[in-house]
């Protein structure tokens, strides 16, 4: 707990009303989206000015506090939890404008507390697209998306957050600022920090601007649902449609779990026999998307899916999305815990990681319900179940513990997009090596030499 | 046991709603509270999770948990869009109950729920007697949706502009009204509510003219008492209970076929509230009444049937609909007040954005926490002005005294009615 002439100095740095540390207040920062224990920090900090950040890291420093930055705290691993009850937490969500978009250049500029949702609303307006769309886009931030490597349903075609952070402002532990990247397509200019950043999950500092890339928007856009009696066939047909060269923009796959409890709670007419369901859109140029629809409804027909439906108009469209998006609502209501997992393998291994799920879900007794991203081998592997149980979250934690083990086996990752957090760092030396954290406690060892940049989190430092 | 550690017992009773929060954070990219404060515990996320942490004995800060639980206008934005489907407003009325029951009500609310609320005469008299005094504490301002300010009152509401109180209020007008169902064969109860009887008499007269010119009985007891959510919503469950006895017994006997009301928060507490905390015998009485309550709007649009204007007029003023909360989260009536609008010939109704909003009301929240009321109803404002709207029309009392007071604020040249007025204006005598 930092004494009380430090909280004075945050108070006199950010105005008393963005200094939170009443214990309900502490209480409302000590978790995020994850299913994890709470750590209650110190106190919540709420910069209304970027630079403000720097001053709040530079006063940490100096007093040796750990920060834990966080966006809208929707964190599936744990990043945003804070590290110990000594720690502050940075609150980014006042830092909300977009400060340019460039219809000329193909860029814009933001502060890392805009809304993802708000901000891709916002470049629409001015007839642009930032394709990232992390399942919490309505709420998460850039400045999270960023420091997670946030993906979504498009990342198949259009790449994840990574693919679209073109240069950054961030302050460093001691809360100098430093600048990387910049406004250019191209930049070979120094090292690529924003590479580091983008992933760094907190660990190497904080983010405080950012350069984003813009797309032109497709112009058109076709989508289909088609329900397969296996999942191989289903698999093999989204490897059959990559080979044909098309790329959805999404590509998505629900289990019969999944379609059965979409069904039970939404009555959309979902195929309940269906072992997997594909839900497919394809956008572009008018021209290149009525043609690649075709070659898709082929291939799912020859593949032997049984009823084919394809959208006519954006209502149908629109039909076959809300199936999509019903799926987490389906899944977490049907008990209290959800533990959302992301798993991810190489396409072809899709079969085969199916198959895993449903013989864990038997061997432990547990309700396990799977959708998620068929065209980039992204699963959600959603295991429903209440951790106020010990003996059920037992299973679930063993459970857990053996789909990481065979993800790594087949060749996978232990997160697509969610971040490692503290959930999933006992993990990543079975994926990568001792030596690789190793290097990475030199990095962060580096790059914050006090070791309170969410020193906790992914590699310990 | 301490009071605290009952209180702590009578939360953990709430586990099970609690722990059906997924701690998604949904509920930030809707809730009105939070877009003011960017406060985590203002979201239903924190005071969900503040609650698990009083229950759990994890704090024993029981009035600051009270304090963050009482910053929610109880709009139920959070809940509809709420993925897990969480009980959040059954969870939050249950902990209001009992921090009422364990840290006490204001006493302000206490005179007001225990000593007027349930006193339905008493309360009546009051408006009644004290018609003829109120220009000495109330100035007529010169705004467009008509309101009048207190300079002697202000210490007490601020610069609140309040709605130009009628001078009789409609149970003196209509007394203990009761007339025939006439060719639609339909005969309703008509709950006029504390506000379509003291503040807006003239939203229940446009309901009976529209009740009497579609042939419809209407019964509409001068005895009835609050329906009760001010109370419940404080936590006052013991009033909210005595209210609603009064009320049932007041009604038995009473024939009808539907119950309607011109206030979203009437339709709500008698739809959802009253089977809910109705006891012994009037529990099934309750019930009967609920599955046959009915909003205005939806009375009109789907009983008895509406068509969109044939022949509109040359010269159409231009209508903005604001969606309730309790119409259009709770109840689902979205369609049916602009129906109304639109039967109209002389109506064109425009949108406005975010047209289901809250207005920052809140009930007693605007009391309590004007400031943040203000800030809330500032947003609706700015989009209703921007919707280029002649008048605004609600469909609830509540939302039309708060838009009233921020377009006044404001000096906006915009008029504030009822959708019932609305509409009962393009029929004939």
């Amino acid at each position: 707990m930092p004494e009380s002439s430090i909280l004075k100095d945050f108070k006199k740095l950010l105005g008393a009303e963005n200094v939170l540390d009443a214990e309900p207040d502490r209480l409302s920062y000590a978790y995020d989206s994850a299913v994890l224990p709470q750590k209650i920090p110190a106190a919540a900090l709420m910069p209304e000015r970027a630079e403000q950040i720097g001053e709040i890291a530079a006063l940490c420093h100096k007093n040796s506090i750990p920060m834990t930055v966080r966006g809208s705290g929707t964190n599936l691993s744990g990043g945003a939890i804070p590290d110990s009850e000594e720690s502050v937490v940075i609150l980014t969500q006042k830092l909300n404008r977009v400060l340019e978009i460039n219809s000329g250049d193909l860029y814009a500029v933001v502060e890392p507390g805009v809304v993802t949702a708000n901000f891709a609303a916002e470049a629409a307006a001015r007839g642009l697209f930032y394709p990232p769309d992390p399942g919490s886009q309505a709420v998460s931030t850039i400045g999270g998306n960023i420091a997670e490597n946030a993906g979504g349903l498009r990342g198949l075609k259009y790449g994840v957050t990574k693919d679209y952070v073109m240069g950054l402002e961030f302050f460093d532990s001691a809360g100098s600022l430093v600048k990387t990247g910049s406004r250019t397509v191209k930049c070979a200019t120094g090292f690529n920090l924003a590479g580091l950043m983008t992933g760094s999950e907190g660990a190497f500092g904080i983010i405080s601007k950012a350069i984003l890339k813009l797309v032109p928007p497709p112009r058109a856009s076709k989508a289909m649902t088609a329900a397969f009696a296996d999942v191989r066939a289903a698999a093999d047909a989204v490897a059959e449609i990559i080979a044909s060269h098309v790329l959805p923009c999404t590509l998505e796959f629900m289990d019969s779990v999944t379609v059965n409890m979409v069904e039970d709670d939404a009555k959309i007419g979902l195929p309940r026999d269906a072992a997997a369901l594909l839900l497919i859109e394809v956008d572009g140029h008018p021209a290149q998307v009525a043609d690649e629809a075709q070659t898709v409804e082929r291939i799912l027909r020859e593949g032997g899916a049984r009823g084919i439906s394809v959208a006519r108009d954006d209502a149908e469209k629109n039909k076959i999305w809300e199936a999509r998006r019903k799926a987490l609502p389906a899944l977490a209501r049907r008990r209290p815990t959800i533990v959302l997992e992301d798993a991810t393998v190489p396409r072809s291994k899709i079969p085969a990681m199916v198959s895993c799920i449903g013989e864990i879900a038997k061997k432990y007794g547990l309700l396990i319900g799977t959708f998620g991203h068929a065209g980039d081998g992204n699963l959600h592997p959603s295991i429903l179940c209440d951790r106020r149980d010990p003996e059920e979250f037992a299973r679930v934690e063993s459970a857990i513990d053996e789909l990481f083990r065979r993800t790594v086996e087949m060749g996978g990752t232990l997160s697509g997009e969610h971040g490692t957090g503290t959930a999933k760092s006992k993990w990543l030396e079975l994926e990568t090596s001792k030596a690789t954290l190793e290097y990475c406690r030199a990095l962060r060892r580096a790059a914050d030499p006090k070791g309170l940049l969410n020193p906790s989190k992914v590699v310990a430092y | 046991m301490d009071r605290l550690a009952k209180l702590a017992e009578e939360t953990a009773k709430l586990d099970d709603r609690l722990s059906a929060c997924m701690k998604c954070g949904t509920c930030q990219s809707v809730c009105p509270v939070f877009a003011e404060s960017m406060r985590e515990s203002d979201v239903a996320r924190g005071k969900l999770s503040l609650l698990s942490d009083l229950a759990g004995k994890i704090t024993s800060d029981a009035e600051g948990v009270r304090e963050r639980l009482d910053r929610c206008l109880l709009c139920g934005s959070c809940q509809a869009a709420c993925p897990s489907g969480v009980d959040i407003l059954g969870a939050f009325l249950k902990a209001r109950e009992i921090s009422a029951k364990y840290l006490g009500l204001s006493p302000v609310k206490k005179l007001i729920f225990r000593a007027m609320l349930c006193n339905p005469k008493l309360f009546s008299l009051l408006a009644e007697v004290s018609a003829p005094f109120r220009g000495l504490v109330m100035r007529r301002q010169n705004d467009a949706p008509k309101t009048m300010r207190s300079p002697l009152l202000s210490p007490l509401i601020g610069d609140r502009r309040l709605p130009e109180l009628p001078p009789e209020t409609a149970r003196q007008k209509f007394g203990d009204y009761d007339s025939p169902a006439g060719k639609s064969g339909i005969k309703v109860l008509f709950f006029a509510g504390c506000m379509g009887d003291k503040v807006y008499p003239n939203v229940t007269e446009a309901c009976l003219k529209i009740f009497r010119v579609r042939g419809v009985g209407v019964r509409m007891p001068s005895s009835l008492a609050c329906c009760g959510i001010p109370a419940l919503a404080s936590g006052d469950a013991d009033s909210f209970k005595k209210m609603l006895s009064h009320n049932l017994s007041k009604l038995e006997g009473e024939k009808f076929d539907y119950a309607v009301t011109a206030c979203a928060s009437c339709t709500e507490t008698i739809e959802k509230f009253w089977p809910q905390y109705a006891e012994g015998r009037q529990k099934e009485q309750a019930e009967r009444i609920a599955a046959k309550t009915l909003d205005i709007s939806a009375f009109v649009a789907d009983v008895l049937g509406v068509e969109p204007a044939k022949a509109p007029a040359e010269r159409r003023e231009k209508v903005t609909y604001h969606d309730s909360c309790h119409l259009a989260k709770s109840l689902g009536v979205r369609i049916q007040p602009r129906k109304l609008i639109e039967a109209n010939p002389g109506c064109e109704l425009v949108e406005m954005r975010e047209p289901d909003r809250c207005c920052g009301c809140g009930g007693s929240f605007t009391l309590t926490h004007y400031g943040l009321s203000k800030k809330i109803g500032g947003r609706k404002r700015d989009n209703i002005a921007a919707s280029g709207a002649e008048t605004v029309a609600c469909g609830c009392p509540a939302c039309m005294m708060q838009i009233s007071n921020m377009l006044a604020l404001n000096g906006d040249a915009v008029k504030v009615e009822h959708v019932a007025e609305i509409y009962a204006r393009s029929l004939g005598d």
